[in-house]
């Protein structure tokens, strides 16, 4: 092999290498070396006169490779490889060596750290002496998107993606779009209807060219990569053909399975068959197959009933396969169990109930359906209780986090309750009052004495029951007297939690979820609505509690990410990936149960062994673990690997 | 669990050899009825109750460990009927338990190298969770039907759970399934755990009194005749600090003593200084 | 004031860590007691903050907690306030701070030397040492003599034959002090 034409360019960074490491001595030794055709130093070789420098070096000099001594190759690395690209000097010619974390910032005798700086740069000249010269690989993008997760973010994030011109699969657990959204009653800050704001949203979705719904069905699998990911999804068997459904609810008028008030029972509900709550689009039913009693005993009353023959329990299950290029997680929330807090936990009691089933009362009122009603006994409550923090920012029994919705709704729920019983009460025991964003402060402070709403900064420690009222036992802190309110309903702002099931999904996306559940971002600052899995955007609440505009704003930010991996037609993998040497592969398998990325697999009737560059990541775990030595990493080649452990010791 | 079939230690604690006589009898004699023998620890010391950990460090400890010490000498598990020693040798347990430092001090003070060989039991846990309630089903020759109560367990046996591990803090049944086995009616109330302030009734008594009527009149809300409990400071403190004077309160042995036929029961419930013979007379429970 | 702030002292004796402490005021919404509190729970972990410790060694709240552990299981901060109170009634009796409760740490002073003497705790005497020193001779004395005739007071005390472990332990712990 002729000897290759190697520069070293010696950066200074100012004075942290240039203190330590004798800059001066090390060009001198390094121009005596061996392997290097060319040496020099510059004060900072990433900036613009610095980079010049090299590429005028490496035009000059006829340079077929090069390693620039600086910083770490996590910050500088690829400007100095553009650097070289822009002379025709491919990328992957030009290397770092390490000599300021590694060396100067972690040294202070000049002499030594001279020397051991020498050493670095000399392993680093013996790697590139025989590196290969490396295209990316190209690797076409699939332009379908796949949205998990009906509730308003994802409905945002499908909206966004299918009117730039991109199909999307929209695929919903639930038999309806809609998510909790459908469920609220007025929405701050404009006391908007929640249902009417979103019947809008669900209509466009209904009729939009480009997404395919997906109801009633959940991703059971998720494989493959980036731009080519392929998802298995199972649709629910409804168990009602939609063909001849007409929602006229004579099948729901004898089903005998109650579905209790205080049970999540999301879109209305309220029975084992039901109809989903839905402003928009066609009524039409579907059976809840958990709880109803066709399979855990002998009814068929609802197929009795229903006058157009729609019911058919034979319905199986059905389990789909879809190739798509990104996927958005939009799965939102869910409220933390109220029973779990033991000292609200008051024994069946209908009349303490989460700020979720309080919406549905609210919007039952709304929607014209009689005066507002306590779950217990009916009774319109005059005197309702508002308890914040009911597991949030409890880090000893709940949630250690705040919730950030709570603060907000409380104060709409007290107003709209405030509407709905005009001489009723509203407390509300909070513990800081957390209104940021634009609008909210004017809307509680407004909220509060318009309405008269009695505010107590103070933690409740007990509720019970006392004949047909619930006790609560607070306190004011800024009087320093405890609170004892004979109360017809008590509202908890329960902890906002992850969805159920989030984090079995993260792991079936092979994604990271938090502790709690909720799926975690690449960073929480810059890049919040990126997943660590390339190709995997996160949308909404599944990410953090968030309120219904920052729901849509992180919706749109997923999409924009969406599209722009979309803007491309094929993306670029890095090429220092394994490959196998045919003629040593025994065709073990052992390269493929080794790779954590599934980029390994036996091929064809001699069944060697071959590697999936695309999925390869460069661990280099399989190079370790073949026993014939017939795997190797592309510029990490056994051979160069011992001459850089020659030159470093 | 140490293997000792059905005999354990037995650490009464003051009370039960001073105003709850009754307490102790009724105890003593439920157990051998449910075939449980119980050995008296020899020679045994004060726990040191609220005043050990109110002034000491060193006592609060000492005290408890001093009995945690003689219990692994006889290697059985101890059944300890007073809530409040029940805490203070749970408390000791879980610091020598859990600090190398207790540890050591308590080597130096006692002599004593900490095992935690034997378990500390409260009497309902006993009895419940070691017997079983069908045991205690079978036992029953006079059912108390008819007899309206609401089980009192006051602070110190649920609480702090991280130290007692003895059924939920807030909403606590154990006693609740005792009393129904005997066949009486247990109503559900909001008041099983909150505090009686037994700890202040001989020097503030001017507080006690509002606590004690407190839970009184939410018993009484309850439609409960009469509170049973496991906790001799509590139950002598709400018959002494009541207002109303009348109101039964009951160990819940001897109400196992009248439902398993013992003829001593009688002779216990007249130790009160409420009235209880009336109310069990009136329900044909007591001749 | 010691060889250490209060503060230091009260989160090293107790493992309470008091600086979380938020000032939901969980803690007096459930207590029996607070009610008759001087200053009330969180309060004393401001002032403890502020290096107000006078106030609080003398305060009748320390010695008025009943020690019922209603806060210390429903803090969100896991902040065990009777363990809190019982560090620092320990620091004000080891200073011989008297504060505005005399009640209680007579009643406990005689109750625990009570056990120093017999090993065990004595009704009567306890009570007649405590009326000795608080005054009251006569207070509770009808429900005294009923107790009495119930027999429910022995006037004899027990003894604990093994003494000298006891002796021992007490005399230890006062030079732990």
């Amino acid at each position: 092999m002729p000897q290759k034409k190697i520069g070293v360019f010696v950066c200074h960074c100012g004075i942290n290498i240039a203190s330590v490491v004798q800059i001066e001595e090390l060009v001198k030794r390094l121009q005596e070396s061996s392997g290097v055709y060319y040496a020099t130093d510059y004060k900072y070789m990433c900036s613009e006169p610095g980079q010049a420098s090299i590429r005028d070096a490496i035009k000059e000099k006829e340079l077929d490779g090069i390693v620039v001594a600086c910083c770490s190759p996590s910050l500088h690395e690829l400007t100095f490889r553009r650097t070289s690209s822009s002379v025709d000097l491919n990328p992957y010619l030009c290397e770092i060596a390490n000599i300021r974390e590694h060396c100067s910032w972690v040294h202070s005798d000049s002499t030594l750290a001279t020397e051991k700086a020498q050493e670095i740069i000399e392993t680093i000249v013996e790697k590139v002496r025989l590196d290969e010269a490396l295209d990316p690989i190209k690797v076409p993008v699939n332009k379908r998107a796949m949205v998990i997760g009906g509730g308003i973010s994802g409905i945002q994030s499908a909206l966004d993606i299918a009117d730039s011109g991109y199909p999307v699969i929209l695929v919903e657990r639930e038999a309806a779009i809609g998510g909790h959204m459908a469920e609220l009653s007025d929405t701050f800050l404009t006391l908007e209807k929640s249902s009417e704001l979103l019947s809008a949203k669900q209509r466009e979705v209904s009729v939009h060219s480009n997404i395919q719904l997906l109801t009633y069905s959940e991703v059971e699998d998720l494989d493959g990569y980036v731009g080519n990911f392929k998802a298995t999804i199972k649709k629910k068997a409804k168990m009602v053909d939609w063909d001849k459904c007409d929602g006229c609810g004579k099948c729901i008028a004898v089903c005998p399975v109650k579905v209790p008030f205080d049970q999540e029972h999301p879109l209305g509900k309220e029975n084992a068959i039901y109809l989903p709550l839905l402003e928009a689009g066609p009524k039409r039913v579907v059976i809840d197959k958990g709880i109803c009693q066709h399979f855990s005993g002998e009814c068929s009353e609802c197929q009795t009933a229903c006058p157009k023959s729609a019911i058919h329990f034979d319905e199986q299950d059905e389990t789909l396969e879809e190739e798509i290029g990104a996927v958005v997680v939009a799965t939102g929330y869910s409220m933390y169990p109220k029973d779990r807090i033991g000292e609200y936990g008051v024994d069946g009691c209908e009349d303490v109930i989460d700020g979720l089933q309080f919406e549905r009362m609210l919007a039952a009122w709304e929607r014209g359906e009689g005066p507002l009603r306590r779950p217990s006994d009916g009774k319109t409550p005059r005197d309702v209780v508002f308890v914040q923090c009911s597991g949030s920012r409890d880090p000893e029994h709940a949630m250690p986090y705040c919730s950030r919705i709570c603060c907000m709704y409380t104060v709409k729920e007290a107003m709209v309750y405030r509407k709905a019983v005009p001489d009723g009460q509203a407390y509300v025991f909070y513990i800081d009052i957390r209104t940021g964003g634009k609008g909210c402060e004017e809307f509680t402070q407004g909220g509060i004495a318009d309405n008269r709403l009695i505010y107590m900064r103070g933690k409740v420690s007990k509720l019970y029951r006392e004949g047909d009222k619930v006790v609560v036992w607070g306190v004011d802190t800024l009087m320093g007297k405890k609170v004892e309110i004979a109360a017809d309903l008590v509202v908890l702002a329960t902890a906002t939690v992850p969805s159920p099931g989030a984090k079995e999904l993260a792991q079936r996306l092979k994604v990271s979820a938090d502790d709690y559940g909720f799926f975690q971002e690449v960073h929480p600052k810059l890049r919040p609505v990126e997943s660590p899995t390339a190709g995997i955007f996160l949308s909404g609440a599944a990410r953090a509690p968030m309120d219904i505009p920052e729901s849509i704003m992180h919706a749109s930010g997923a999409a924009s990410k969406v599209l722009a991996l979309f803007s491309q037609d094929d993306i670029s993998h890095e090429p220092i990936v394994a490959f196998v040497d045919e003629d040593y592969c025994s065709g073990c398998g052992v390269c493929v149960e080794t790779c954590p990325y599934g980029a390994r697999e036996l091929q064809g009737r001699k069944r060697v062994a071959k590697v999936i560059e695309v999925l390869c990541q460069g661990c280099g775990a399989c190079i370790a673990a073949c026993p014939n030595g017939a795997c190797q990493q592309r510029n990490f080649q056994a051979e160069q690997c011992l001459y850089m452990l020659d030159a470093a010791l | 669990m140490t293997d000792n079939g059905a005999t354990y230690s037995y650490y009464p604690g003051c009370s039960l050899h001073g105003t709850s006589r009754e307490y102790d009898a009724s105890t003593q004699a439920v157990c051998a009825e449910l075939g449980i023998e119980l050995k008296e620890l020899s020679d045994w010391v004060c726990c040191g109750a609220s005043s050990g950990h109110s002034l000491d460090e060193t006592l609060n400890i000492g005290l408890p460990a001093h009995t945690l010490k003689l219990a692994e000498k006889e290697g059985m598990d101890v059944a300890v009927p007073c809530a409040a020693c029940y805490n203070r040798l749970k408390v000791a347990e879980h610091a020598l338990q859990e600090k190398e430092g207790v540890r050591e001090q308590m080597k130096d003070l006692l002599d004593y190298e900490f095992q935690g060989t034997v378990q500390v039991l409260n009497l309902v846990e006993l009895i419940k969770d070691r017997v079983g309630l069908e045991k205690i089903r079978s036992k029953v020759v006079k059912p108390l039907t008819g007899l309206k109560v609401v089980c009192y367990y006051g602070c110190l046996l649920v609480r702090p759970a991280e130290v007692t591990h003895f059924d939920d803090p807030e909403h606590p049944r154990s006693l609740d399934e005792i009393m129904e086995a005997v066949g009486a009616e247990v109503l559900n109330w909001s008041y099983k755990t909150e505090c009686c302030g037994g700890s202040l009734s001989l020097t503030r008594d001017d507080i006690v009194k509002g606590l004690v009527d407190g839970i009184v009149d939410m018993a009484k809300e309850a439609g409960a005749q009469a509170i049973v409990t496991l906790c001799p400071l509590c139950l002598e403190n709400l018959e002494m600090r009541q207002s109303d004077g009348t109101y039964p309160v009951f160990y819940f042995t001897e109400l196992l003593g009248v439902a398993f036929g013992l003829k001593e029961s009688e002779h216990w419930l007249k130790k009160h200084l409420v009235d209880s013979t009336s109310l069990m007379k009136s329900l044909r429970l007591l001749s | 004031m010691g060889d250490t702030n209060l503060l230091d002292y009260v989160i090293q004796k107790s493992g309470q860590d008091v600086l979380s402490c938020y000032h939901c005021q969980k803690c007096a919404a459930g207590c029996p007691v607070a009610p008759f509190m001087d200053i009330q729970p969180n309060v004393i972990h401001r002032l403890l903050q502020y290096g107000r410790d006078d106030e609080i060694l003398k305060s009748a709240t320390i010695w008025i907690c009943a020690a019922c552990e209603t806060c210390g299981a429903r803090c969100p901060n896991d902040i065990d306030i009777a363990k809190v109170n019982d560090a620092l009634k320990q620091y004000a009796v080891r200073e011989g701070i008297k504060g505005k409760e005399k009640g209680m740490p007579a009643m406990h002073n005689a109750f625990l030397s009570g056990i120093e003497k017999r090993g065990r705790m004595h009704e009567v005497s306890l009570i007649r040492e405590l009326r000795m020193k608080t005054g009251g001779l006569f207070k509770d004395m009808k429900l005294g003599i009923k107790m009495f005739k119930l027999g429910k007071l022995p006037l004899f005390s027990e003894k604990v034959k093994n003494m000298g472990e006891i002796k021992k332990l007490f005399e230890k712990a006062r030079r732990a002090q």
